[in-house]
């Protein structure tokens, strides 16, 4: 299974990326044979409208149906969730242990929206 | 003749200027269109009686599921990202459409019709002898621009239009402008007022409509609005004074110039020369 990570560098060392639309990357990490891709988020985190539709659309070409990241908007949660995809915010630490917390069961599913749009 | 009342900063008096003008104006025949959509208030003074509503709507796009073989191509062509294919579904977002009608096109096997996503109402009606018409926008929408346009639908060509331009040198501000005649240009004697005037300058000089400056409260501030006039050959059409009999007159909903006879005889100068100044300026 795929899992995605907003990142703010290339590495799985950076740090998690508070953003998730506006995100510099998404890291995304195959739990199954812990490899990983980074996929750059430039065409979204410059987009002047619609950042959030336009990430999580991206996101789920990716096949991935796990999202960890700072805060998620309305509109993107929206799409998220249209593409069945687990949405986890509020985390905060590098991307490796973002991981490692998602393997054990810590972190804790979101219902929502983390914060309003044009957050 | 259509005249927008515009300015950089808000509250400096634009909807003072408009209702105010209009009074003045009344026997001659003319029209107010508020495209201050956003805080539509020149009802509040001129207490019109609206004789109609018209809803104003958007064509957004509605797609049929069991039509859509889900290519992708209408969220790839929807530069706002307003529609958003994830592969089992097809979102819109209503409030992000502009309702062009790419995705419409673009689309292979027509799943897609368009819906009207209604954004606004205009007022119509009469406040005596003054033809009145408001655009007001609906809570949580954001297409203004779309409103004011559907608002200047309703310009007479035979009386004198007075266009209330929403605040700002932004798309709305720029809509409500835009094919006018003349741009009064409401300001104030403050480094704000000053600040944003020269946007506001700057935004009508390209827009290529004649110009000319009213300053409001006089007697607050500096004079660096008047110098700056003066230095880029702005006329300066009117100075209103800082009155605290102004202030309460205006916070009770009432018309001014039928309270102060003075401010009555400065607006009344005002609108005997627009038309000659309109003349001069369509003539060079």
């Amino acid at each position: 299974m795929k899992i995605v990570i907003t990142s703010n560098g290339t590495t799985l060392q950076s740090e998690v990326d508070p953003r998730f639309a506006r995100a510099s990357y998404f890291i995304v990490y195959d739990v199954d044979n812990d490899s990983h891709e980074v996929v750059d988020n430039a065409q979204s985190a410059d987009a002047v409208h619609g950042a959030g539709p336009q990430a999580a659309e991206n996101i789920s070409r990716t096949g991935a149906k796990v999202l960890i990241t700072g805060n998620c908007g309305p509109n993107a949660f929206r799409v998220l969730g249209a593409a069945g995809i687990e949405v986890y915010t509020g985390f905060s630490g590098t991307v490796f242990e973002a991981i490692n917390a998602f393997k054990k069961g810590e972190l804790k599913k979101s219902s929502g929206a983390s914060v309003k749009g044009h957050w | 003749m259509i005249i927008s009342i515009a300015s950089g900063k808000g509250g400096t008096g634009k909807t003072f200027l408009a209702t105010n003008l209009a009074k003045i104006m009344e026997s001659q025949g003319v029209q107010v269109l508020d495209c201050d959509v956003e805080e539509p208030d020149d009802h509040l003074f001129l207490k019109p009686r609206i004789k109609e509503t018209i809803n104003v709507g958007i064509p957004i796009p509605d797609v049929d599921e069991d039509i859509c073989i889900h290519c992708g191509k209408c969220s790839q062509v929807c530069v706002y990202h307003a529609i958003t294919d994830v592969g089992a579904k097809v979102l819109v977002f209503p409030q992000m459409c502009h309702g062009c009608g790419a995705c419409k096109i673009v689309c292979p096997v027509d799943a897609i019709t368009e819906i009207d996503h209604i954004v606004g109402i205009i007022e119509k009606g009469r406040s005596g002898d003054i033809n009145f018409s408001a655009g007001k926008m609906n809570i949580k929408e954001v297409a203004a621009p779309h409103l004011i346009r559907k608002v200047k639908e309703h310009i007479k060509p035979d009386v004198i239009s007075l266009i209330d331009a929403p605040p700002g040198t932004t798309c709305p501000t720029v809509t409500a402008v835009s094919n006018t005649d003349y741009c009064i240009l409401v300001t104030e004697p403050t480094p704000f007022g000053l600040n944003d005037l020269k946007l506001a300058v700057e935004m009508v000089s390209q827009m290529g409509v004649p110009t000319g400056v009213v300053i409001n409260r006089v007697g607050i501030g500096d004079n660096k609005v008047e110098t700056y006039c003066r230095e880029e050959g702005l006329e300066i059409l009117l100075k209103i004074p800082h009155r605290r009999e102004i202030a309460e007159i205006y916070a009770r909903g009432e018309i001014v110039i039928e309270e102060l006879p003075d401010i009555r005889n400065l607006l009344q100068g005002l609108a005997d020369r627009l038309p000659g100044l309109i003349e001069e300026v369509t003539r060079v």
